[in-house]
């Protein structure tokens, strides 16, 4: 059984449509990643699922239960991190952390609260204000508040935004433990590291899936060729090779450039008669998948014309 | 794990919370017991519908002792105080226009040998009726008063018999406040508007407090029940409610000494169900308001004319018949029946009946109200 089955889920905000016929079905235990521009609808997809919008077309059910009768069930083995920090910022640190504990009716309430405080380093700052956080800490202080009681999915809403490198490697082997465990995952990001800790991602645009598998799955499907250009003058290379014939994208990585492009013999083509005139080096590279986002994310604006 | 709809540890955390933030609130911690002593002190004190030693001008050209009688008549009766003492009525009309003096008494100069005379003698008074009520005591003690004083300063009792036979004698029954304070009658209704106005506006504001800060989000994530999370919002601002009760009948007593005739329980029980329907209908604001400023609109809409046709302001019989309809549908008007009748006349339950139980409808129609409307989600 998956844990999370929603069949074309449509969302409206007036005559926007936010969420477009979407799709998803993750399995238990996996770490789904869930990509896509700002404003594509991955908070709308998210808050679908935990019960937090009703969809205006589409069906689904969330750990077996139903999506649109069962939300009260759904609520209870849910853990949902807010993309915005929403505990009581007015509240103090073991405050918030009691609050969570009791609304899921977890016992001991302070032994629940002492053990999420000493997994975070906060013991000794338990009576602080949530306010008063760094933002980093509100972020580890929701995620923590989330996992607390035990959920069997956890949606996470851009969790680690403004969270230091460290942490963020906790984070994620903190993830992978508890998805061993049975825990499923589904996780928004725009970190390209972090979706390649993924099981799997998803890509959303314009409030429809555009892709969806491995990452090493949604990088051959996108079928783009990559070479790297290294040499003298790159700044004048890259200016010249912006838009011509073949050429998708052209981006600098310190001393080098990557050139990106759909058509491979076109780009081939383009590229070869560059290296005639010049003095610059030319190899095959290795799609990544933020070449790969870049380009949806450049096909889609012109599908919106 | 249960699923149930009702789970007291959940309310009990929802209470917590919600207590927590009022005590980390100051400034509103701080109004919610502030209001009411201010109003008490602004209204108990500062108006009076019945206004006394009020300054008048005196116009009075002669000296004899009908007209000195006259004038320290009038002193006595404690609704005027002579602070200008003036010759000509052009100094007078000059005064009254300013609004220096409230009234112009004229006495004038041929009025001792009109009373010995025994024809008619008149005296003037000119009241500045802009404002009805500062004019209206004063004005109907009038008549006795100045023939009374009269009839003591002639001392011809013949004369006093058949003066005193013509005369008619203007009767002033004030029944449950004989000597006409307006305290009595200010400071029970105070206690229904001061619970009007902060426990709605507090309920109001605390649930558009969650979405305005986002944390509804969050709220709605968890498993929390549209019941639990109202009473969790509704049941600690009662709790404020029943501080402000004890701080208005303590201060009823103790310093306006507002006499209770009626059962303490019979008014708690009243208070409690009054309070009840405020809150729920608090809560079913904050269920349409998006922000606390709208919510805060909402209230004065609702405070208004709760204020003007309750009967607090004006006498609600005085009031035409559509006003009166009005004043029907506000909760406000039957607390204010309830809690005059029972302390002041000494009612009990059954003479009360009817207004409890129209309270208890707004009670009703407010919970429906407000767990209909009550968004489960954040569409
Ligand atoms: N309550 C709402 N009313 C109207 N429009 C909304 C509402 N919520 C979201 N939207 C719109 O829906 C679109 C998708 O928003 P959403 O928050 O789902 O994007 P997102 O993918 O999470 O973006 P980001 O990466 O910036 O967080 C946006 O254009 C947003 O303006
Ligand atoms: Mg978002």
């Amino acid at each position: 059984m998956n844990v999370i089955d929603v069949r074309n889920l449509v969302k409206r905000f007036g005559d926007k449509t936010v969420v477009d016929h979407v799709s998803m079905q993750v399995g238990q235990g996996e770490i789904v990643g869930f990509l896509g521009p700002n404003g594509s609808g991955k908070t709308t997809t998210i808050r679908i699922m935990c019960g937090l919008l009703t969809p205006d077309e589409g069906e689904g059910e969330v750990l077996g239960y139903d999506l649109k009768t069962d939300s009260l069930k759904i609520k209870r083995e849910v853990g949902y991190m807010t993309q915005k920090f929403s505990f009581y910022e007015d509240l103090t640190i073991a405050e918030n952390l009691e609050f969570v504990a009791r609304l899921y009716e977890l016992k001991p309430v302070s032994k629940y609260v002492d053990d999420t405080l000493n997994d975070l380093g906060l013991t000794t700052r338990r009576n602080q204000l949530a306010g008063t956080l760094s933002g980093g800490w509100k972020q580890r202080l929701a995620l923590a508040a989330c996992i607390m009681h035990k959920p069997k999915l956890l949606l996470l809403d851009e969790p680690t935004a403004g969270v230091d490198p460290k942490a963020r490697r906790e984070f994620w082997d903190e993830i992978h433990r508890l998805a061993r465990g049975g825990l499923t995952v589904l996780v928004s990001t725009h970190y390209m590291d972090e979706a390649e800790r993924c099981h799997r991602i998803c890509y959303i645009s314009y409030g429809k899936i555009l892709a969806t598998g491995t990452v090493d799955d949604v990088i051959r499907n996108a079928g783009l060729t990559t070479y790297i250009v290294t040499g003298p003058g790159l700044n004048e290379v890259a200016e010249r090779l912006q838009g011509a014939p073949g050429v998708d994208q052209v981006a600098p990585f310190g001393t080098t450039l990557h050139v990106v492009g759909s058509d491979r013999a076109l780009l081939e083509k383009t590229l070869a008669a560059y290296k005639k005139e010049k003095a610059i080096k030319i190899e095959l590279g290795e799609t990544s998948l933020e070449d790969v986002f870049i380009q949806f994310m450049a096909e889609s604006k012109d599908n919106m014309g | 794990m249960s699923h149930t709809i009702f789970s007291l540890s959940r309310l009990s955390a929802l209470l917590r919370k919600e207590f927590i933030q009022m005590r980390r609130d100051r400034v509103t911690f701080a109004m919610m017991l502030g209001v009411p002593l201010m109003l008490l002190i602004l209204f108990g004190y500062a108006i009076n519908n019945d206004p006394k030693r009020l300054p008048a001008a005196l116009v009075a050209t002669s000296n004899d002792h009908y007209t000195r009688a006259m004038v320290s008549a009038l002193e006595m009766t404690g609704y005027y105080r002579f602070d200008h003492r003036v010759s000509s009525a052009e100094e007078a009309e000059a005064l009254i226009t300013k609004g220096d003096v409230a009234f112009v008494v004229t006495i004038p100069s041929d009025f001792a040998r009109r009373v010995e005379r025994g024809d008619n003698p008149q005296i003037l008074i000119e009241a500045d009726a802009t404002d009805p009520s500062v004019a209206s005591g004063a004005i109907s003690t009038l008549g006795t008063v100045a023939s009374q004083a009269l009839l003591r300063e002639q001392g011809d009792q013949a004369q006093a018999a058949t003066m005193a036979a013509s005369q008619l004698q203007v009767v002033v029954h004030r029944r449950y406040n004989p000597e006409g304070i307006s305290q009595y009658n200010i400071v029970p209704g105070l206690l229904g508007v001061i619970l009007q106005m902060t426990m709605v506006m507090m309920t109001a504001m605390a649930l558009t407090r969650e979405s305005e800060r986002g944390t509804m989000e969050n709220l709605l994530a968890m498993p929390a029940s549209p019941v639990e999370i109202m009473l969790g919002k509704v049941l600690p601002y009662a709790a404020v409610g029943a501080v402000q009760v004890v701080v208005v009948l303590v201060a009823a007593k103790g310093l306006f000494g507002v006499p209770f005739f009626g059962s303490l329980p019979l008014l708690l029980s009243a208070i409690f169900v009054f309070v009840l329907a405020l809150v729920l209908l608090g809560y079913s604001i904050s269920t349409v308001a998006r922000t606390q400023m709208q919510a805060m609109q909402l209230t004065f809409f609702f405070f208004l004319p709760s204020i003007l046709l309750s009967g607090f302001m004006f006498p609600y019989r005085g009031m035409p018949d559509w006003a009166q309809t009005l004043g029907e549908i506000l909760p406000l008007t039957h607390f204010l029946r309830i809690v005059r009748a029972v302390m002041l006349k000494g009612a009990a339950f059954p003479a009360i009946a009817t207004e409890v139980a129209a309270l208890f409808a707004f009670v009703l129609a407010f919970a429906t109200l407000a767990l209909l409307r009550f968004r489960r989600t954040l569409d």
